[in-house]
């Protein structure tokens, strides 16, 4: 066993063997490398995600008005840079899909489960570093068949991010062929991706965690991690089976999903959905263990209930399994089972409630630093409150009723993937860019960026609430074809000028990561003054991430210490002889 | 922009109406509560010169109230929604005097099956009227859904009324209008290309009026 790793003592490396360029940074093992293509790749598919959130706003606010630049879309798409609502309805089924699949969920878990994993536990790399290279190399002909939807006859599919049969599965109902089939392809491609991943994690927090990494000494945000791949794997079958039934459906004439020959079109709900939910808290749970991370480092205080918390997000994850039928209360599934779905809805308000109130019990008292990764992630506790919020209305039966399939809906999964979990992305990305680039992102910008996005953010999705509670449908080409949504057009020109400036903003965050990259300020091994192990190597870490497999003597958030003079304690630091209560915690 | 529902016209909106305000209330309370907080300690604890933060790992006793508070106010919530959702979706929730319609939803058109003079469906005097409902007020109706293509969703915004209409399968749902008027009704679920155009008007007639448009109309169907 290794004697301690003392952090900030200039160490004396070996050398690594170099290997050549394509092995380094195209088919790479290392863990970290694999972080970073996931980043990029993801950042790509956000960009391309919010470009078609910005035509589906330009066409509710300004309808039948030519868009701007519009005209260099085809004719099949945008005659005269109108919007056709055959396209429309591509539009908000492929924004849906790529900001779930390849963007946000291969941030969350593509990017931070490869990079923090093995450095957060003290392991030269994932148990399978391969098996990790398939992982993206089959990610990226995922998104090449998705991206190619756009281009065939019939155009991409249309049938909703959620791809409800019928409409899904005969291309008559829908004038989509190709590009359902090229959707439903790519997402079982991507799902054998997810799987090969999760596995990987699992195994890799299991069996390499470093001398006295105990279970109870990982940070949330590798607690988080592991949980979210348990999840993965149990999930993403569930969805790559659907999506070959449908597959099949449509190309050799199944009928899983057709009534007229003995199908069930609401059998392709309930297995979307029990996939679809477990599927929000992959898109969660990473979240709320990076911000943990955060939100301790930004108090300089332990995280406030740090057992509670993995409780919280076990409670979470389990009870994600069993409410999914809350998708489907208006879906003529049987009224009573919308009673137990309910109870078990409600009550997953209850672990959200004490993440929220211990993140907050974690910053009182605290000495606040404000550094931009603090200010997301404070944001995310922020809005991921009304987002769980607002959830209670749709929780309850009555009510969802009326508000199910508007844009209350739409509000509220904004507030908890945009609000909640890229809030807490780019906390997590600013957090983390020192260690992956060996640099420091802009300060300043940083600080306008978090600023306009959060006004921004909140002026485009807090009125689509507004929008919901008076009546308005979801995926709506034209709602002035509505007398009672009339009065709401105001509004809706109102969103969509926010949002088009909320997308101009994030110029600011892609010229912040751009520019630092060769800019940037020199980062220091430990720029926040982490506990962290990944902390206690350069940045950015050499292959192999450690010389000396470090030793851990406590749990990841010792801040402000009695026993120490400075305000952390890394997890790594042999105090000798003085007792070290924190290496057994008491409460919480 | 307003967090005010639109006015309301059948039986049970009061009920789900009352659900919705009280829901806005608890966590308006919750979010006011949770912002605030976080503003105050954004303000109160910033970092300082030479403070330390305060060591601790936390409390069970605080834990324990922040657990038990709100699982009990959304175990609440359910008891109190329950009984209106046995009431407006229950699967024997619709009077027995229901007065009973059918309505065919295709790509993208709704097709009013009435019960005629008789008020019984499937009888010789059934007529179907395209994109138009007629009922009478304070009778409580029963709309038979059924769909030829895709799922597609009756949504009554004022009478708080919404159900997928799913092909293959017999669904149903009931109101009673509770007063007299022209009210839209649209589809809800994405339905292909002409889905945004999917609509439809609900005519409410005081009962004299119904059995007078009945009347006009039987006799128009007559000389046909």
């Amino acid at each position: 066993m290794a004697t301690t790793a003392i952090p900030h003592e200039p160490v004396a490396r070996t050398e690594h063997q170099e290997l050549p360029f394509i092995r380094k940074y195209i088919f790479a093992t290392d863990h970290k490398i694999i972080g970073i293509q996931f980043l990029i790749m993801s950042l790509l598919f956000l960009f391309v995600g919010g470009l078609l959130a910005m035509m589906i706003r330009w066409q509710l606010g300004f309808p039948e008005t030519p868009m701007p630049g519009g005209t260099v879309l085809p004719e099949t798409m945008a005659p005269g840079g109108i919007l056709l609502p055959e396209f429309y309805n591509s539009l908000v089924t492929m924004h849906g899909t790529l900001m779930v699949f390849f963007a946000i969920m291969p941030l969350l878990v593509g990017v931070f489960g490869n990079y923090l994993i093995p450095l957060k536990i003290g392991a030269p790399d994932m148990a399978f570093p391969r098996l990790n290279m398939w992982s993206f190399w089959i990610a990226v002909p995922a998104g090449i068949l998705m991206l190619a939807g756009f281009f065939v006859e019939g155009g991409h599919a249309a049938a909703g991010w959620t791809a409800y049969a019928p409409l899904s599965a005969k291309g008559e109902f829908s004038g989509v062929f190709a590009g359902q089939q090229l959707w439903l392809l790519s997402l079982a491609v991507l799902g054998l991706s997810s799987i090969l991943g999760a596995t990987n994690y699992i195994t890799t927090i299991v069996n390499l965690r470093a001398p006295g990494m105990t279970w109870f000494r990982l940070p949330l945000s590798i607690w988080s991690l592991f949980i979210t791949a348990i999840l993965v794997l149990l999930a993403i079958p569930i969805l790559s089976g659907a999506a070959i039934m449908l597959f099949f459906d449509q190309t050799i004439g199944t009928h899983f999903f057709d009534p007229t020959a003995g199908g069930q079109p609401l059998l392709w709900q309930h297995l979307f959905w029990y996939f679809g939910h477990p599927e929000v808290y992959i898109l969660i749970l990473p979240a709320m263990g990076m911000v943990s991370d955060i939100i301790a480092n930004g108090s300089r205080k332990p995280l406030f209930g740090y057992h509670s918390m993995i409780y919280a997000l076990i409670a979470i994850a389990f009870l994600g399994w069993i409410v999914w039928g809350h998708h489907m209360f208006q879906s003529g599934m049987n009224p009573t089972l919308g009673m137990g779905f309910m109870v078990t809805t409600m009550l997953i308000a209850v672990p959200s409630a004490i993440k929220v109130f211990n993140w907050m019990g974690t910053m009182w008292r605290g000495n606040i630093r404000f550094h931009v990764p603090m200010l997301h992630a404070v944001s995310f506790v922020a809005m991921f409150v009304i987002g769980g919020l607002s959830g209670i209305f749709m929780a309850s039966t009555p009510v969802d009723i009326y508000i199910h399939d508007t844009y209350f809906i739409v509000a509220h999964i904004h507030y908890v993937l945009f609000g909640g979990s890229l809030f807490a992305l780019f906390g997590a990305i600013t957090f983390w860019y020192p260690k992956m680039f060996g640099r420091m992102m802009n300060v300043f910008w940083g600080r306008v960026h978090w600023f306009l996005t959060f006004v921004f953010f909140n002026l485009t999705f807090f009125p689509m609430h507004n929008l919901g509670v008076g009546g308005h449908m979801r995926r709506l080409y034209d709602p002035s074809e509505y007398e009672f949504l009339q009065p709401l057009a105001g509004t809706n020109r109102f969103i969509t000028v926010s949002a088009l400036l909320l997308f101009t903003v994030q110029i600011i965050f892609a010229l912040n990561f751009v520019i630092s990259l060769f800019k940037g300020k020199r980062a220091p091994e430990n720029p926040w003054d982490d506990n962290g192990l990944e902390w206690t190597v350069p940045s950015p870490p050499p292959h192999g991430n450690f010389v000396t497999t470090p030793t851990v003597y406590r749990p990841p958030y010792e801040f402000s210490s009695p026993l120490v003079e400075e305000d952390h304690l890394p997890q790594d630091r042999d105090l000798g002889q003085k007792t070290d209560p924190a290496s057994a915690p008491g409460t919480g | 922009m307003s967090w005010m529902l639109p006015p309301s016209a059948s039986t049970f909106a009061g009920d789900i109406d009352f659900l919705y305000y009280l829901i806005l209330v608890i966590t308006g309370v919750a979010f006011v509560v949770v912002e605030v907080g976080l503003i105050w300690f954004i303000i109160k604890y910033r970092s300082r010169p030479g403070r330390k933060a305060y060591y601790t790992h936390g409390s069970v006793r605080a834990e324990f109230i922040w657990t038990a508070i709100p699982a009990v106010t959304v175990v609440a919530i359910g008891i109190l929604s329950a009984p209106v959702w046995t009431h407006v979706k229950g699967r024997f929730s619709a009077p027995a005097d229901a007065l009973i319609y059918r309505v065919t939803a295709k790509q993208f058109e709704w097709n009013f099956t009435h019960p005629g003079l008789d008020g019984t469906l499937d009888t010789d005097d059934d007529f179907t009227i395209r994109n138009r409902l007629h009922v009478p007020v304070n009778r409580p109706v029963l709309v038979r859904l059924v769909s030829e293509d895709v799922i597609h969703s009756f949504f009554v915004p004022a009478f708080r009324v919404k159900q997928d209409v799913v092909p293959g399968l017999n669904t149903q749902v009931w109101f009673e209008a509770t007063r007299t008027g022209e009210f839209e009704l649209g589809c809800a679920e994405l339905c292909g290309l002409g889905h945004y155009r999917m609509r439809a008007m609900v005519t409410v007639h005081d009962a004299d009026d119904y059995e007078r448009w009945l009347a006009s109309r039987a006799t128009t169907t007559a000389l046909r």
